[in-house]
C-alpha cells in the first residue's frame, strides 16, 4: 500500500466565542474549540464524534473557513488557510465543499434546484447556461436523482431527496474535501442509510476525502477510517476506527461507546452509566475536562489538564492520565 | 398535562405542486376586506391613469357663473369658489397624490433597502453609522422634518416627493437591517459561503430575495402615510400650487368656505380618507399573507 | 377482563386541511398487556404519535378526529366517556411523556409547584404530603439536591435533568400505564442512557405497563417486550422483540433493521430501503408499502393486505404471508 498525503492538517487550532451576560457582568467567553489537532490523508474519512457543544460543528466550520481560528494553523492540499483572505480563499473553496446537516434549511427555497446544484459552477467558472445544465442533469443522476428533477424548488422533495441534491451541489466542482456536518441525522433510518451508501459510493467513483461530524456512533463506525472523539472543545482520543472501537483507551470514549443503544435484543450490555450532565463550556473544569463525571478520577486529573500522547498502539491517541 | 399544541412532525406536510402566485391568489380571496380594498385601489389606478378623459369637465378653466355649488345632477360633487367641478379636481387629483406617494415611498424603499441590506450584512463601523443616523431621523417628528426639507429646498411635488422620501428611508432601513440579520444566518447563506461566493451574491441572490415579502407589506402601509404628509404638505402650502387639484390643496383653499360650503372641504376630505385606508387595509391583508410573523 | 390494560380496535384518525380530509391512520389495532413495555416503532409520518395523542384524546386546537375504532382501556372504551372523566384518567391512570420537555413544562412555575399541583389534584394529597411525594418521585428518578430543584424554574436545567423532571411529573400520581413519546429522541447518547436507566428502573419496581414511541431500534431492542410496527398510518408488524429481531416479517421491517449500522458488525454496504415515504394525500392504491418493496407482487398493488396472524403471537400484514392466516381481519 502507498501512504499517501495528507489532504488537510489541523495543528493546536482554537476557538473561542465572546458571550454577553447582561449589563455589568464581566465579559465572558466559551472556548469552543481547544488546542485541536489532527490530519486526514487522501481518499480517507475522518469523523469526529462528540456530543452535542463538543466542538466538532466548530471545528468544521474552522476547517472550511466559515469561522477564523483565534490561534493556530490549517493546511489544506499543502496551503495554510487560517490567515488567508477571502480571495485566496475563494480557490481553496473550489477543493472543499461542505454538506449541512439540515436538508431543509440549506437550500435556497426560492431558487430551483438546476439553480442550486449550478450556484457552484456560476461563482467559480465561466461556462455557459447550457454547459451548465448539461453538468447539473449529470451530476442529478450521479446522486440519483432524475433530470427532470431541475426545473423543481426544493420544498417538492421529501428529506433524503433534499440531502442528495445538497450532495450533488457540493461535489459539482469535483472537489477534493467534503466536510459533512450530521448530514444524516435529520432523516429517517430508511432513508439515512441511502444517503451513507451513496456517500460511500461516491467517495469511491471521485476519490474523495471526508471530514465528517456525527454524534451517532454507530454511523461512524460504518463509514469511517479514523476517528476523533470530542469533548468539551477538546480532542480527547483519537485513532483508526478499529483501534477506537476495539479498544478504546479514554472513560469518556468508552462510555460514549457504551451508551449506544444496541439494536439486538440479545445483545450483552456492559454500561458505563455517566454521573451528571457535560460542564458548561463557559466554566469548565479545571485540570481534564472530563474529572468531574470520569469513574477513574484521580487527584491529578483535578488539577493538571492531560495531553494527546501516542497510546501503545501507533496512531492512536489517548488525551487521559491513565 | 395537556399541553399539547403542535402534532408532532407525523402530519406529513402535502408537498404537491402549487405555484406561488396561485397559492397567493387562493389566500388573497379569503382576506375580504383587503380584497375589497384592493379593488378600490385598482379603481384608483384606473382614475388616476384616464382622469384626463374622465373627467367631465375641465379641473383648470374657473366658471364664475356656477361658484360654491352644492352637489346637485350637473355637478355631481358641486364646485369650488372658481366654479370649478370639484369632482373633476378630484379625479385628476388622484393621479397627483398617487404618484407623489408612489415615487417617494419607493424612492424611499429603494434607498432605504440598500441601506438596510449594507448595514445588517456588514455590521461594523457601517453598521453603527447608518443606525445612528436613523436615531436621529426617528427623532424628528416626521412632518416636522418633511417641512424643514421642503423649507430648505423649496415648494413643489417634486420636492414633496424628496421630503416624503427622506423620511421614509430609516424605516425602511431599520426594517430591511432587521430581516437582513434574520437571513444571514440561515443555513443556505453560510452554504453560499462556504461554496465561495463573494458578498454581492449573498446579498442580492440569497439575502434580498428574504426581504421582500415584508418589504412589500411596509411598502403598501407607507403609502398611506405619505398621501397623508404630501396632503398636509399641500395644506400648508408648501407643496402642490393652489390652483392645482391636489387633494390637500383643495383642502388648503377650501378652508375658507368650512362653515357655508362645507363641501368644498368634505368631498376632498373623504377622497383622501378612502384612499389612506384602503392602502392600510391592503397592507394589513398582505402582511396576514406575507409576512404572518410580524402581526402584532 | 383480560390481561391486556389497553386495546386498541381499528382506530382511525384523520386531519381536515383546506377542506380535504386526510386519513392518517387506518385500521391501527394492538394492545398492550399489564406491565409490559411496548414499542411503536416507524418513521416520521408513520402515525406513531397521532396514535399516542388519539390515546389520550389530546386533539384540542387541532383538526384531528378520531372517526373509527375503539380504544378500551381497562374494560372501559375511551372514545364513548365525557371530556370530564377523561381529564381524570389523563395524568392520574395514564400519563405521558413528549420528545421536548420545555414544551411541556410551564416555564414561569417552579418545578415543586408544578410537580406538587398534578399530586394535589389528582391524589387529593394535602400541601405537606404533596411535597413529600414530590421529592420523593424527584429521588427516584435521580435528582440530585431533590429540595433545592423543587425551588428552581425549567430553564434552570439541563436537557436531560428536565426530562427527569417530566418523568417524574408522569409518575407522581402511580399511573397504570406510562405513554413515553420518544423520550429521549433530543437527548445526547450519554444522557440517553442515563434516562433509559430511570426509566426501566421505575417501570420494574412499579410494574407499569408503557407504550414506547421510538424511531429508534436500539431503543426498542432495550427497552420493550413486543413491538408494533407501523408504516404509512398502519400497523405493518407485531412480534416479541426478540422474534422481531430475529426473524422479521414483513419486507418494511426487515429493511429498517437491515438499514441501521451497528456496531462491531462489519458491513461494506447497508441494506436500504429504497425511495420515500408515500404522503397521506398520494398513497398507492393497494399495499401502502408496494412501491419500495423488493418482493412486491401483482397483487400488492391492487388490493391491500389484511394483518394476519404469523406464529404466536405474530401478526403482520403482507400479501407473503396472507395464505397462512386462519384469522385474518382488515
Amino acid at each position: 500500500m502507498v501512504m499517501s498525503k495528507s489532504l488537510v492538517v489541523v495543528d493546536g487550532i482554537k476557538k473561542t466565542f465572546p458571550i454577553d451576560s447582561g449589563l455589568l457582568s464581566s465579559k465572558k467567553s466559551v472556548k469552543a474549540v481547544n488546542h485541536v489537532s489532527f490530519d486526514i490523508k487522501e481518499g480517507e474519512t475522518f469523523s469526529l464524534v462528540g456530543e452535542s457543544g463538543c466542538g466538532k460543528s466548530t471545528t468544521g466550520r474552522l476547517v472550511t473557513r466559515l469561522l477564523m481560528p483565534d490561534e493556530g494553523k490549517i493546511w489544506i492540499n499543502g496551503e495554510e488557510i487560517s490567515k488567508m483572505n477571502e480571495t485566496k480563499l475563494r480557490e481553496v473553496r473550489k477543493q472543499v465543499q461542505m454538506v449541512f446537516q439540515d436538508p431543509y434549511a440549506s437550500l435556497n427555497p426560492r431558487m430551483k434546484i438546476r439553480d442550486v446544484v449550478a450556484e457552484p459552477l456560476l461563482i467559480h467558472t465561466k461556462l455557459s447556461a447550457q454547459e451548465r445544465d448539461r453538468i447539473v442533469a449529470e451530476m442529478l443522476e450521479v446522486v440519483g436523482l432524475s433530470s427532470y428533477h431541475a426545473e423543481k424548488f426544493a420544498h417538492e422533495f421529501s428529506g433524503g431527496q433534499r440531502q442528495r441534491i445538497g450532495i450533488a451541489r457540493a461535489l459539482i466542482l469535483k472537489p477534493k474535501l467534503i466536510v459533512a456536518d450530521e448530514p444524516v441525522s435529520a432523516l429517517d433510518v430508511s432513508i439515512q442509510s441511502q444517503i451513507l451508501n451513496l456517500l460511500k459510493d461516491l467517495q469511491e467513483e471521485f476519490h474523495l476525502t471526508y471530514l465528517f461530524i456525527s454524534h451517532d456512533l454507530s454511523v461512524v463506525e460504518h463509514i469511517s477510517d479514523k476517528i476523533g472523539v470530542m469533548y468539551l472543545g477538546s480532542l480527547v482520543e483519537s485513532g483508526p476506527k478499529e483501534m477506537i472501537f476495539a479498544n478504546p483507551r479514554h472513560p469518556y470514549t468508552k462510555a460514549l461507546l457504551s451508551s449506544v443503544p444496541i439494536p439486538d435484543p440479545r445483545a450483552k450490555r456492559e454500561r458505563i452509566i455517566l454521573q451528571g450532565d457535560v460542564p458548561s463550556p463557559v466554566n469548565p473544569p479545571s485540570g481534564c475536562l472530563f474529572h468531574t463525571r470520569c469513574p477513574f478520577v484521580m487527584d491529578i486529573c483535578k488539577s493538571t489538564p492531560p495531553a494527546l500522547r501516542e497510546a501503545a498502539d501507533r496512531d492512536h491517541f489517548v488525551a487521559c492520565h491513565l | 398535562m395537556e399541553v399539547v399544541k403542535e402534532i408532532g412532525h407525523s402530519a406529513v406536510v402535502p408537498t404537491e405542486k402549487k405555484s406561488r402566485a396561485r397559492e397567493f391568489w387562493k389566500k388573497w380571496k379569503k382576506q375580504k376586506t383587503a380584497f375589497w380594498a384592493g379593488f378600490f385601489i385598482l379603481f384608483l389606478f384606473v382614475i388616476a391613469l384616464f382622469g384626463p378623459w374622465i373627467a367631465p369637465y375641465d379641473p383648470y378653466e374657473p366658471n364664475y357663473d356656477v361658484t360654491l355649488q352644492t352637489p346637485s345632477m350637473e355637478y355631481w360633487a358641486g364646485t369650488d369658489e372658481y366654479g370649478r367641478d370639484i369632482l373633476s379636481r378630484i379625479i385628476v387629483g388622484t393621479g397627483i397624490s398617487l404618484g407623489v406617494s408612489f415615487s417617494s415611498v419607493l424612492v424611499g424603499a429603494v434607498v432605504g433597502t440598500i441601506l438596510g441590506l449594507i448595514s445588517g450584512y456588514y455590521g461594523g463601523w457601517m453598521d453603527r453609522l447608518i443606525m445612528r443616523w436613523s436615531d436621529v431621523m426617528f427623532a424628528f417628528p416626521d412632518l416636522l422634518l418633511a417641512i424643514a426639507i421642503v423649507a430648505i429646498l423649496g415648494p413643489g411635488l417634486t420636492n414633496v416627493v424628496v421630503a416624503v422620501a427622506v423620511f421614509s428611508i430609516p424605516s425602511f432601513a431599520r426594517l430591511i437591517r432587521g430581516n437582513t440579520l434574520a437571513a444571514k444566518e440561515a443555513v443556505f447563506v453560510e452554504a453560499a459561503r462556504s461554496m465561495g461566493a463573494k458578498s454581492s451574491r449573498i446579498i442580492f441572490r440569497h439575502i434580498f430575495p428574504e426581504t421582500v415579502s415584508s418589504m412589500i407589506v411596509f411598502f403598501s402601509m407607507r403609502i398611506g402615510t405619505s398621501i397623508l404628509a404630501a396632503s398636509s404638505l399641500s395644506f400648508l402650502g408648501l407643496g402642490a400650487a393652489p390652483e392645482s387639484p391636489d387633494w390637500g390643496a383643495m383642502l388648503s383653499m377650501g378652508r375658507d368656505y368650512l362653515a357655508t360650503s362645507p363641501h368644498v372641504v368634505i368631498i376632498p376630505g373623504i377622497a383622501i380618507f378612502l384612499t389612506v385606508l384602503a392602502f392600510n387595509l391592503v397592507g394589513d391583508g398582505l402582511r396576514d399573507i406575507l409576512d404572518p410573523k410580524t402581526k402584532n | 377482563m383480560s390481561e391486556n390494560i389497553m386495546e386498541v380496535k381499528h382506530l382511525q384518525t384523520q386531519f381536515t386541511r383546506d377542506n380535504q380530509k386526510t386519513v392518517v391512520l387506518d385500521h391501527v389495532s394492538f394492545h398492550i398487556k399489564k406491565g409490559e413495555v411496548l414499542g411503536l416503532v416507524g418513521e416520521s409520518g408513520c402515525g406513531k404519535s397521532v396514535t399516542s395523542l388519539s390515546i389520550m384524546r389530546l386533539f384540542k386546537d387541532t383538526t384531528g378526529e378520531i372517526t373509527n375504532g375503539e380504544i378500551v382501556y381497562n374494560g372501559t372504551n375511551l372514545l364513548s366517556i365525557s371530556e370530564s372523566d377523561m381529564r381524570r384518567i389523563r395524568g392520574k391512570e395514564i400519563s405521558m411523556i413528549f420528545q421536548e420537555p420545555m414544551t411541556s413544562l410551564n416555564p414561569v412555575m417552579k418545578i415543586g409547584e408544578q410537580l406538587m399541583e398534578a399530586i394535589r389534584l389528582h391524589l387529593g394529597y394535602s400541601d405537606q404530603k404533596a411535597r413529600e411525594q414530590a421529592v420523593s418521585m424527584l429521588t427516584k428518578v435521580g435528582i440530585p439536591r431533590p429540595s433545592e430543584i423543587m425551588g428552581e424554574y425549567p430553564h434552570q436545567l439541563s436537557g436531560g435533568m428536565r426530562q427527569r423532571i417530566m418523568i417524574a411529573m408522569a409518575m407522581s400520581c402511580n399511573p397504570n400505564l406510562l405513554i413515553a413519546d420518544e423520550p429521549t429522541t433530543a437527548l445526547d447518547v450519554t444522557i440517553q442512557a442515563q434516562i433509559l436507566d430511570v426509566m426501566k428502573q421505575l417501570q420494574a419496581d412499579e410494574h407499569m405497563s408503557m407504550l414506547l414511541i421510538t424511531h429508534d431500534l436500539g431503543v426498542v431492542a432495550e427497552m420493550c417486550n413486543r413491538v408494533v410496527v407501523m408504516y404509512a398510518g398502519r400497523v405493518v408488524e407485531e412480534a416479541s422483540v426478540y422474534d422481531l429481531f430475529d426473524e422479521p416479517k414483513h419486507p418494511y421491517t426487515k429493511g429498517l433493521i437491515g438499514s441501521v449500522p451497528k456496531i462491531g458488525q462489519k458491513r461494506a454496504r447497508l441494506d436500504s430501503v429504497p425511495g420515500n415515504v408515500p404522503t397521506p394525500n398520494n398513497m398507492p392504491k393497494g399495499c401502502k408499502f408496494a412501491p419500495r418493496c423488493k418482493d412486491v407482487m401483482p397483487v400488492c398493488w391492487e388490493k391491500e393486505p389484511v394483518i394476519t396472524t404469523v406464529g404466536e403471537e405474530r401478526f403482520c400484514r403482507c400479501w407473503l404471508y396472507q395464505e397462512e392466516g386462519r384469522d385474518g381481519h382488515v
